[in-house]
Order: structure tokens, then sequence, then C-alpha cells
């Protein structure tokens, strides 16, 4: 069947802060080699190979089963929970590999933080959820420090003025939009470089959906952000670089505004025209 | 199709609702402030229950105390720790341990420890209903836990939460209505029984004054006074019985009362 080429569908909107470009930050934060994946026998990621640089927004798109959670969830080694799994290859964090035996995984997991797609509040307070990090983890002993480091968490979060009279209640009391900014505060609290966001916005209204889009932009100044998303507006609008996935293999990594506009694959374009996925 | 399963459901409901109102109108004549608190006394002096109603919340406190720790804490493990074969042996026995003719863990106790220890005892009546309820414990327990979304287990985790402390920090307290329910309905479960007691607790007529001596219990009591031959301990029998079935009905409605709050 002959393709023609058509434009793509989706406009870019224009970033805000235009200084801040996927090549300003040169400093490579996360590197990924040859890495493969399995459940069981089957195989969920061939060979990805892929380097993420430091303070920038990544977006991971592609149809769904196509690898894009499974490989999110490699980078903070959560796929450890799963029985029967199984990764070779390598993923280095600031040049440690994070695979390599001995390696802390409590450590590595203060240090990329994660949300996912569902929010999953702890059934406890509000203050209780964002603090639950920085006690586990022993970072602070005084009280005062710790009410400080959750109302900067639910301030970085934009979530402050909304729950700051009732830290007390039930965080189960919040709308699904607040829960979701709240379970973004909870992995702020202990300061992560790297935030890993596993669809964060998929069951979400518009309105919520732009506050967490909004906070992605705000918060790349100080992480690097990887956001898996199903949504090709929402990873045009957020997202610097876009790594497009299909079958558990890493088809192409651009800028996004390249991804969008002119993809080098042929499988790139037919996906984001939506001929198929 | 209606009309038939509103007959049976009539016959049931109505088969509980008379054996409810009967017990009331038999017990209701023997009872008095004197009999709740009150010792037994020989035919003809009257005398009561309390040291039976006494013994049986001794009974049930030792049995709690021994069965609800270690029944959640091999639900913890089935459900949280344990994988593979293991797990799976160790569920399977905790299912045979619940379906154990009640008798025949009295015996064992009995065997194990009645004869070493040469005396019946509260401490041997506790443990022979710890033996019945931990099994139930067990696998509520392990049930509510299950229920606990998974995403809950990865948040923790994700935060850098080693295995113990999302089990102890967030599973364990976001399930614990379920656990306290499981532990209620097990509590009710035992206070009515009289098998295991009969060769371990055995029964007084005194007020318990040390866990290492017979006790009283009030289903103990009630099987005594029931095959006595004397009419004044038959309406005494009946009469505990009510207060028996007074002190299960109060445990499940206070469980519903437990579980209602969740929703």
């Amino acid at each position: 069947m002959p393709v023609e080429t058509v434009a793509p569908k989706i406009e870019l909107p224009k970033k805000r802060d235009d200084s801040v470009l996927v090549q300003k930050s040169s400093t490579v934060k996360v590197s990924v080699h040859d890495l493969n994946f399995f459940y069981g026998r089957a195989q969920a990621l061939h060979n990805i190979s892929l380097e993420i640089p430091e303070r920038i927004v990544m977006a991971f798109i592609g149809p769904s089963g196509c690898g894009k959670s499974t490989f999110l969830r490699t980078l903070n080694r959560m796929n450890d929970v799963i029985p029967a799994t199984r990764v070779d290859g390598k993923v280095l964090i600031d040049d440690h590999d994070i695979y390599a035996p001995g390696t802390d995984v409590v450590e590595l997991r203060r240090k990329v933080g994660m949300v996912f797609q569902k929010s999953n509040p702890f059934p406890k307070s509000i203050f209780d959820n964002v603090a639950y990090g920085l006690r586990i983890n022993r970072i602070t002993n005084s009280s005062s420090e710790l009410a400080g480091r959750v109302e900067q968490a639910l301030k970085d979060a934009a979530l402050w003025s909304e729950v700051k009279d009732r830290l007390k209640s039930s965080a189960l009391s919040l709308s699904g939009g607040q829960q979701q900014r709240l379970c973004i505060a909870r992995a702020l609290a202990i300061r992560p470089e790297v935030l890993l966001m596993d669809e964060p916005a998929s069951a979400l209204d518009p309105i919520a959906t732009s506050k967490i889009e909004e906070l992605i932009f705000d918060l790349k100044k100080q992480y690097t952000i990887v956001i898996v998303t199903h949504n090709m507006q929402q990873a045009a609008r957020v997202s610097d670089t876009t790594a497009f996935f299909l079958l558990g293999k890493l088809i192409e990594v651009n800028t996004t505004e390249k991804m969008f506009t002119a993809p080098n694959e042929k499988l790139t374009e037919d996906y984001i025209t939506g001929r198929f996925g | 199709m209606t009309a038939l399963t509103a007959l049976c459901t009539l016959l049931a409901v109505g088969a509980l609702l008379i054996i409810l109102s009967y017990i009331a109108w038999q017990g209701i004549g023997s009872l008095n402030l004197q009999f709740l608190i009150d010792r037994p006394r020989p035919v003809g002096e009257g005398g009561g229950i309390g040291n039976a109603i006494l013994g049986s919340l001794v009974l049930l406190a030792i049995s709690s105390v021994i069965g609800l720790p270690l029944g959640i804490s091999v639900g913890v493990y089935l459900s949280e720790v344990g994988t593979g074969r293991f797990a799976g042996a160790v569920r399977f026995m905790v299912d045979t341990l619940t379906g154990i003719p009640s008798i025949v863990t009295g015996v064992f106790v009995y065997a194990v420890l009645v004869l070493p220890m040469k005396h019946f005892s509260a401490f041997a009546g506790g443990v022979a209903l710890a033996l019945i309820m931990i099994p139930i414990v067990a696998r509520t327990t392990e049930e509510m836990l299950k229920l606990v979304p998974h995403s809950l287990r990865e948040g923790a985790l994700a935060l850098g939460a080693p295995q113990w402390r999302v089990t102890l920090g967030v599973i364990i307290p976001a399930a614990a209505p379920g656990i306290a329910t499981g532990a209620m309905l097990a509590i009710a479960r035992i206070s009515g029984e009289t098998a295991p007691l009969l060769f371990t607790a055995f029964g007084s007529r005194f007020f318990p004054s040390s866990l290492n001596e017979p006790i009283a219990s009030l289903t103990v009591q009630i099987y005594n006074y029931a095959i006595s031959p004397y009419d004044e301990w038959h309406a005494q029998a009946w009469a505990a019985t009510l207060v028996l079935m007074v002190l299960v009905l109060g445990i499940n409605i206070s469980v519903r009362f437990v579980t209602r709050k969740r929703f």
C-alpha cells in the first residue's frame, strides 16, 4: 500500500521556556546499554540502548504492551518485585551500574523516585503520606525539619494551598487529581534525582491533567524526569525528548520537536499520524 | 422458584428465631443479678454462673494472647513472605487444621499438656481454644492482606522502603480493620466451644484463683447442668445458655460495627 507523506496532525504548542532545551544539558544522567528483559520466557524488551540527559523531560510513547512501562520500571528496579523476571544488559545511573551485584536497591529507589499510573496514597493522613519516605529513610529526626520538608514537597507538587489546613485528614479524602499530586509530593519529599512517571495523568480529568503537566514543566529545573504516556499530545506538550517503543524495541529517540514534525523512522511517523496503535 | 426459595429462607430464619426466642423464654426466668455474680451452689440453694462467666473470659483472654499473634503471623507469612511449595503446604495444613473436629483438639491438648502436668488447667483450656483459633485467624488475615492493592506495596517500595517496613508500616495497617474482624469472628467461634474444654479446663465450681487450676466456663457449665437430673439446674442451664448467646451475639454485633466503618 503506497503511503503518502502527510503532515503530522499534532501541533506543537509553544514551549514556555525556550532556554531549557536538550542540547543545553549535556550531562548524561541515565545510560542504558543493550538491555533485555524477560517475563518468564517471554522477552519484553529487546536490546534497548538509550541515554537520558540530566534535567530534561523524556517521554516514552508507543502502543499498549510495547514495553515502555516495563522499561521505565527497570530504571529503579521495580520489576524486581515481579516473580520470574530477568534482566540482562546495563543500566548506568551516574555511571554506576544499578544491576551490579551488591547494589543497594533501597538507596537506588531513594535516588530514582516513581509516580504510578493509578494514584496510590497510603491509608494514612496527608502529612504522614508525604513524611513516609523521610521517616523510613531516616532523613531527619527533628519534627520541625520534617514538617518543613513535607511543606516544601507539597508546595513543589502544587498541592500545599489546597491541603495546608487539613494535613491530618485522610489522604483518601482527596480528589483523584489531588491524590496523584500527593503521590508526586511523596516522591519529591525524599528529593530524588530522577523522577519516573508511569502515565501519571491517565486517570485524571483535563483540568487535573493540565495541573500535573504544569508541574512536570516546573520540576524539570531540578529533576530528570522520564514520563510514560499514551497521550501523544501530552508527550508533545511536556517533553524535551521523546522515545518511541514498539513491540519491545526502541524504534527512535529524538527531540520532541523533530519526533512530531519530521521523525527519522517510517514506523514512528506511521504511529504518530495514527496509522496504527 | 421465588416461592420455593422464599419458603426455604423462611424455614431457616424461622428456625433461628425459634431457637433464640425459646432460649430467651426458658432462660429469662432464672436470670437475675445474683445468678450472674454468684458461684454454683448445691441443689436447692440457688447459686449462679459468675465463676463460669469469668472463667470463659479468662479462657478467651488466654487463647487470644496465644492464638492471635500466632494466627496473624501465619497469615502475614502466607500473604507477604512465603512463596512456592512450602507456603502452599502451610496453607494446606492450615486449611486442614480448620477442619479438625474440636474434640480432637481437646484430646490432643489433654495428651500433650494435661497428662505431663498431671492436672487440668485454665492454661491447657486456653491452648486448646488457641489451636482452634490459629487457622481461622491465619486464613482471614491472609485474605485481608491480599485485598490490599498491589499498588500500595509498589508505592512504598518505590520510596526506598525495605520489604519488612512495607509490610509492617503500610500493608498491615491498611488491612487492620479486616484483620480485627477475623480476630473477633474467631473469638466468637471459640466462645461457643465445649468439647475442647472437657479434658483441658475441665470446669470448676469455684471462682478462678490461678491459671494452673481447672477453671469453669459457660459452655461446660451448661453441659454439666443440662445432663444433671435436677430441674433447678436445668433452668440454670437455660439461663446460662441465654447469657452465652448474648455474649456471642454481642461479639458478632461489634464485628458488624467494626466492618461497617470501612464502607
